[in-house]
């Protein structure tokens, strides 16, 4: 998904999340790195006019105590989710000798 | 001393302004963005007060600097202690304030003055952001709508004639900067003017043409704003002296 501010004199403004919301700026999910060599994490939403705006608000509502030195934002509407659990992940329930849960993990691995 | 006093007093007073749109912003991820801005002009006073005080040696600190001087007392611009009516004026504001910072501290890190020199690289950084924050919302509503346009060149309009201000020297601007520590606001100009063209026109804006331009603020002569401002800022310790928490 690529998305450029419209810089254009009299453009009309395309929403892009494709869907305009009743009121009020889109809603964007906000993913933030926590730090170097970890993986960006879901931190929150918040609503922006665009995706620059998305950018700096997750700045100031999601970082401004030194929680991240990256942040990604994705238009909640282009995300999709699984739906179902029962079908999707419960059959996996009844797997245990899939489930890696009988080895002792030392500490000095971390999370896995 | 006095001219540390009069650097600091633009971001205690700006601060304050920003500090009264806090929940008034077009939605809460703005209040945030609005609120942190203030906060770090407010951080950067209060450095710089801190360090005049130090300088002074008379064993004030940075409240009393704050909140025990008059409004003739404060040397602030007049462009920082207008008043918004609505969010394109404190854009406007903020936007031709924060270009202004930018090129200030840029040439204060170059201090010779080290204390100096380390409070403007640290609100060098800071002014980076300011400025990238407020240039976006001067473009986004400079080439948005025609309402937005219409209003927002009205709120550039508007401040254009607190802006000629930034840039005047008087002896102790010249002093300053002959000495190294301090900087000749006339030299800021050029760079700020290539600053603020590049982001009207990407903003589909007028640069305007207001021949007149308003001084005093450096001398203690004062907008009818600055004392309503300063009444709200120092009623507590003026009413409960000492008081901390």
């Amino acid at each position: 998904m690529t998305y450029e501010v419209p810089e254009i004199p009299g453009e009309q403004t395309e929403d892009p999340t494709g869907h305009h919301e009743e009121h009020g700026w889109p809603l964007w999910e906000v993913f933030v790195r926590p730090k170097r060599g970890l993986n960006h994490s879901h931190a929150g939403s918040l609503h922006a006019p665009d995706a620059e705006a998305a950018v700096q608000n997750a700045r100031d509502a999601y970082t401004r105590r030194a929680e991240g030195i990256s942040v990604w934002v994705v238009p909640s509407a282009a995300i999709h989710a699984s739906d179902d659990s029962e079908a999707m992940f419960e059959p996996f329930e009844d797997r245990p000798y899939r489930h890696p849960t009988f080895y002792d993990i030392p500490d000095e691995v971390g999370q896995m | 001393m006095t001219y540390l006093v009069r650097l600091a007093d633009d971001n205690v007073v700006l601060g304050q302004r920003l500090s009264e749109y806090i929940a008034s912003a077009p939605d809460l991820e703005e209040d945030l963005a609005i609120a942190n801005i203030g906060l770090d002009h407010i951080g950067i006073a209060q450095h710089v007060y801190t360090y005049a005080a130090e300088v002074e040696g008379a064993g004030r600190t940075e409240d009393d600097f704050a909140f025990w001087r008059t409004e003739r007392q404060f040397t602030n611009t007049l462009l920082v202690e207008q008043p918004h009516e609505g969010f394109g004026e404190l854009i406007a504001r903020q936007f031709l304030f924060d270009a202004y910072q930018l090129e200030l501290w840029e040439a204060l890190a170059r201090s010779s003055d080290d204390r100096l020199a380390g409070i403007a690289a640290k609100a060098l950084k800071e002014a980076r952001y300011h400025l990238r924050h407020t240039a976006s919302w001067v473009v986004r509503l400079g080439d948005g709508t025609d309402e937005s346009h219409r209003r927002m060149q009205d709120a550039i309009d508007s401040m254009w004639r607190f802006t000629g201000e930034l840039f005047e020297a008087d002896d102790l601007d010249r002093q300053m900067a002959a000495e190294g520590v301090g900087v000749d606001p006339t030299t800021l100009r050029e760079a700020w003017d290539a600053t603020v063209d590049e982001v009207l026109a990407e903003a589909t804006l007028l640069r305007p043409d207001d021949p007149y331009q308003a001084s005093g603020g450096r001398n203690g002569l004062h907008s009818e704003y600055l004392g309503h401002l300063l009444a709200e800022m120092q009623w507590m310790q003026r009413t409960y002296p000492k008081l901390q928490w």
